[in-house]
């Protein structure tokens, strides 16, 4: 949906989302580079399984939740992304078994 | 050993650092925690990296601004903790917070929320469809990544921060396929009566008009007087579909639909702690009570910038510096005829920033609509319930939006009502034919930010606590 002004060229970063590498800039955060992927969706909701993107990218509305580095629900629109993180999206609700 | 503190701010916005570096100036011992990875708040979003950027030149000078206060901010002394999520606030004042997956008990004398604003909650079928953003999430995009829509984007909604977005936007090569303008159709003639006392700002308005200007002149087209609007897609919005003031409907391809109402103050941890509120008719809103130095009806709590009412940033950084003076008087540092010295030019300079707000206030009310979405809307969007289903449980009895939880679970999803709020108050208002000032709010509980079992067991309580 979005795509970026400049290129961040040497100092870009790379993470991983759902196993795919993407590159980031320093400074922004994860919910920011899921808005330039194919899918912008973090995750699906608990309730009814609707798949949901980032929204108010401010930490109020908790859509943007995802596992980043292994720490499930966490609010991508807070988060600074590093170099070799790791993302995935969270589907539905938590599984106690996974 | 648990850390202490003069005063802990809670925000390093305008409010926030503003207050930081005054009181630093004033001898207090001051932590400083954001919840964010950077100084600057919202408006001032990652400025420290981005004031001398391509980006920074089209944000703005106002943007700009922000990167003396975050560099003095940086130098003020004040002991500053980023990526830090407070989560329940105790008489004490106790302060629990976790950063990095670790959780901490700070105890402060007094503590300073300077939380800012969210944008208003503006329902309508189809906004939880991946696709539908708020204007200020594509703003703080542009602000943290340099990024903007890629196909011409849809707008819906009203006020100075969308005639700003939209002119950042043009001025960064983006497109605009259409701007649903909700402000009434009588928006200037309502803001004529408080034109004259908004002229101290005359700044402002002139950037307003220009703004305007510039969006005729880059030929936008703007739809006023829409009747409704929704957003329509599987799994990710693929449709806008609108009705025109002349009734006839309209069914559009759009990927992308930024949609603004406004903004509220954040009042989870006012109302959490009990403080008094006040709705603010003007505004639509809740805001926490607050005395002359800003401090809440919870003595050595203290509120200040948008958090106590929307005013903007600059109105923001001097609420920070005349609370940062009334902790001092509070802590005995100085004396009230001190106190009042320092505050007194504050004083005079908040007048003069609060002036142009009676008129952007009437100007650019929220579409009424939003407080009153037609029955298949989502409301609540973490529990995925509707206006109808709201109404439904409004019918039995005379609940109240905590009884509504309760019987729907609507506030209850990791959100805590910040998102459904104020539109469940309004239904139940108009379910009842009262005031929504007499319905009153969700009770809010701790933790005010869904925390990890981990987090919790990471605690320690020590022995100095009760």
């Amino acid at each position: 949906m979005f795509h970026q002004l400049t290129d961040s060229g040497a100092q870009a970063l790379t993470l991983t989302i759902d196993g795919e590498r993407v590159t980031a800039s320093p400074g922004e955060t994860v919910a920011s580079v899921l808005l330039r992927q194919e899918s912008p969706v973090a995750r699906s909701t608990p309730v009814h399984g609707n798949p949901r993107a980032p929204y108010c990218m401010m930490g109020v509305c908790f859509d943007c939740l995802a596992t980043v580095d292994g720490v499930a629900s966490t609010q991508t629109c807070l988060v600074a992304v590093r170099d070799g993180m790791t993302v995935e999206r969270q589907h539905g609700k938590r599984s106690i078994t996974a | 050993m648990t850390r202490k503190y003069d005063l802990t701010i809670i925000g390093s916005g305008p409010a926030g650092m503003s207050a930081a570096i005054r009181a630093s100036g004033l001898g207090l011992n001051v932590l400083v925690v954001d919840e964010q990875p950077a100084p600057g708040g919202q408006i001032w979003r990652a400025v420290e990296a981005v004031a001398d950027t391509r980006t920074g030149e089209l944000l703005g000078d106002e943007y700009r601004a922000g990167q003396d206060v975050a560099q003095a901010f940086r130098h003020c002394g004040a002991e500053y903790q980023p990526n830090t999520q407070v989560w329940q606030l105790e008489p004490g004042w106790h302060i629990y917070m976790s950063q990095a997956q670790k959780a901490e008990i700070v105890q402060a004398d007094n503590v300073l929320l300077a939380t800012g604003a969210q944008e208003r909650p503006a329902p309508f079928p189809g906004w939880t469809l991946p696709g539908v953003m708020t204007v200020g999430a594509a703003q703080i995009t542009l602000k943290v990544s340099h990024q903007i829509p890629t196909e011409p984007v849809w707008i819906a909604g009203s006020g100075p921060l969308v005639l700003l977005y939209m002119t950042q936007l043009l001025k960064a090569g983006g497109k605009i396929a259409g701007w649903l303008d909700t402000a009434p159709a009588n928006s200037w003639r309502r803001g004529m009566p408080h034109f004259l006392a908004a002229m101290g700002s005359w700044r402002d308005m002139r950037k307003g008009y220009q703004w305007i200007k510039g969006l005729q002149a880059a030929n936008v087209p703007i739809h006023r007087g829409v009747r409704q609007f929704s957003a329509e897609g599987e799994g990710r919005m693929t449709h806008l579909v609108y009705e025109s003031s002349d009734g006839a409907s309209h069914r559009v391809p759009a990927r992308l639909l930024l949609v603004h109402e406004g903004v509220v103050p954040s009042i989870h941890m006012t109302r959490s702690l009990d403080c008094t509120h006040t709705w603010l008719p003007d505004q639509a809103c809740l805001a926490p009570n607050v005395d002359s130095w800003g401090q809440t009806s919870q003595a050595g709590v203290f509120a200040a910038g948008d958090a106590t009412g929307i005013g903007g940033a600059r109105a923001a950084l001097v609420r920070g510096e005349i609370a940062a003076i009334g902790v001092a008087l509070r802590l005995g540092k100085i004396n009230e005829q001190e106190a009042d010295r320092l505050a007194l030019p504050l004083r005079g300079k908040l007048a003069k920033e609060l002036a142009i707000r009676p008129m952007l206030d009437a100007m650019y009310p929220p579409d009424q609509r939003v407080f009153q979405p037609s029955d298949d809307t989502i409301v609540c969007r973490c529990e995925e319930l509707t206006a109808g289903d709201i109404r439904a449980a409004a019918k039995v009895g005379k609940p109240g939006p905590n009884q509504i939880k309760s019987l729907t679970r609507a506030g209850m999803g990791p959100c805590q009502g910040r998102q459904c709020g104020y539109t469940i108050a309004h239904i139940l208002a108009a379910e009842q034919k009262c005031d929504v000032r007499e319905v009153g709010f969700y009770r809010i509980r701790p933790p005010l930010k869904p925390l990890t079992l981990g987090e919790l067991a990471s605690l320690d309580i020590g022995d100095d606590l009760p």
